[in-house]
């Protein structure tokens, strides 16, 4: 082989780049996600995530990850109309409830219109309604030593269902909202029925679907692998999902 | 004719210690911005306009997926390459941000990289094409100084190019979007920031393979010391 220049320059600019790759999973490069939460909650802690006017949302709202859970427990439910759906609400709250889809529906409601970015790079725009967590979780009584919010899906992901976790700031932030309907419609399957999170200043994967509990932690340590998402214990996602 | 001794080459120090260090790191933390954004991109390889964009709308670009040998990592990991570009944009940002604020006070900016109104005329630039051409880059009156192309390279660079990559990814973050909503807006939303970063990122790559040919052609040991010890020798002038 000729040793040109050219090919030094090249095959030294591949090789440094494929060098990279022992150091992908370095604590040192994952430690950037506490630095963007901070900066974030620094300039932005109680802020609202842009809405939009109806004629802004897209055409066709894309389903993505679980298209349908399909599992037993999961198709009787869907084929009585989620009549027999109950949304448990336990862990670390004074009083432990289990609410029907009508009770959330008869609570006060939250409509907005949001964008949903994917971690992939798309987005999508649709309105999206439900009461807020935190009337739920005021509801509960929490505990003053719950730090997280985790929420329990009934598709299976994984090694488990496919679960997710937020901390109190987004649990109590007004646009967080468990969301029964999209663009006026219940949800169907593809989107989540009965109902799923929407927490509008993160990424897609943070947008539990399928919900069937949630449950008030001290510690995510416990949890799944102990990442706090399913993604996160999968394939390194970054549990802060506002960047 | 009496010919003279040949000259002794002479030495001018010319690039600061601050800005140095700056163009290294920046541009270690530039390649792999690039490289990581590749794989970032290849995970939805689809461009928009517009605040959305996803499979059934239209996409004013879809290129194929980019090579595992420019990618950081270069096996496919969405997760893996996010946590390179979230790293390395700090260095990126505020590495940018103390350079300026830096070359700002010391006079650098003012001194070196400032454009004047004469040097714009259509007759300084058609004279420093014509320079370029017979790869004459330095003014022998004044060797230090940067030529009009130069300096439209390093203003565009750092003031248009650099800060725009960067405020475009900011624009992409859903958490930045709910803090500073002006900056979605002000590209005109989302999926119309994701298309502006991707096009800065090209941009900034253009003008990185410019700057390596110009060293190359203005010799590359000479250019390369000067940006490890700050001196950089005088070079011989061909005659006009």
């Amino acid at each position: 082989m000729i040793l040109t220049r050219r090919n030094l320059l090249v095959g030294g600019a591949a090789g440094l780049l494929t060098g990279c790759d022992r150091f992908t999973d370095s604590p040192v490069l994952a430690s950037a996600e506490e630095a963007h939460r901070f900066l974030q909650r620094s300039i932005g802690r109680g802020s609202l995530a842009t809405e939009f006017r109806p004629e802004q949302r897209s055409p066709i709202f894309r389903v993505n990850g679980t298209h349908h859970p399909n599992t037993p427990e999961y198709n009787i439910w869907a084929g009585t109309g989620f009549a027999d759906w109950r949304l448990k609400v336990g862990g670390m709250v004074a009083r432990p409830m289990q609410l029907t889809l009508a009770q959330l529906q008869h609570m006060p409601q939250r409509a907005q219109i949001t964008r949903h970015d994917c971690v992939e790079g798309w987005s999508a725009i649709g309105k999206w309604q439900g009461p807020q967590l935190a009337t739920i979780l005021n509801a509960a009584g929490l505990s003053p030593q719950a730090r997280y919010i985790v929420f329990h899906c009934a598709d299976r992901y994984g090694d488990g269902g496919y679960y997710e976790s937020i901390d109190l700031i987004d649990a109590f932030h007004p646009q967080t909202i468990l969301a029964w309907a999209l663009n006026d419609r219940r949800l169907d399957v593809g989107h989540g029925a009965p109902l799923r999170l929407r927490v509008e200043r993160q990424l897609g994967y943070k947008q539990a679907k399928y919900l069937v509990g949630i449950e008030a932690v001290a510690s995510l340590a416990g949890i799944g692998k102990g990442k706090g998402g399913t993604w996160e214990d999968m394939s390194g996602y970054q549990w802060y999902a506002g960047i | 004719m009496p010919e003279g001794p040949p000259d002794r080459p002479r030495l001018i120090y010319r690039h600061r210690l601050v800005t140095r260090l700056w163009h290294w790191i920046n541009a270690i933390a530039l390649l792999i911005m690039v490289g990581s954004g590749l794989m970032i991109f290849n995970a939805h390889p689809r461009l928009y306009w517009g605040q959305y964009g996803a499979n059934f709308d239209h996409a004013w670009l879809e290129l194929p997926r980019f090579p595992g040998w420019v990618t950081i990592p270069s096996y496919y990991s969405l997760a893996g390459a996010r946590h390179w570009h979230f790293f390395f944009a700090l260095v990126l940002a505020f590495g940018l941000l103390v350079y300026l604020l830096w070359s700002l006070a010391n006079g650098h900016i003012l001194r070196d990289l400032r454009i004047r109104a004469r040097e714009l005329g259509p007759r300084h630039l058609w004279k420093d094409f014509k320079d370029h051409l017979a790869l004459r880059f330095h003014d022998p009156e004044d060797p230090r100084a940067y030529n009009i192309f130069q300096k439209l390279a390093y203003v565009g660079t750092l003031f248009v190019l650099l800060p725009g990559v960067i405020l475009s990814g900011l624009a992409l973050s859903p958490g930045m979007d709910a803090a500073w909503p002006w900056l979605t807006a002000m590209f005109g939303g989302r999926q119309s920031a994701r298309s502006v970063h991707f096009i800065a990122m090209g941009a900034i790559l253009v003008f990185l393979l410019v700057h390596l040919t110009l060293v190359l052609l203005a010799g590359p040991i000479n250019e390369l010391r000067s940006m490890i010890t700050g001196w950089w020798r005088v070079p011989a002038e061909k005659q006009p």
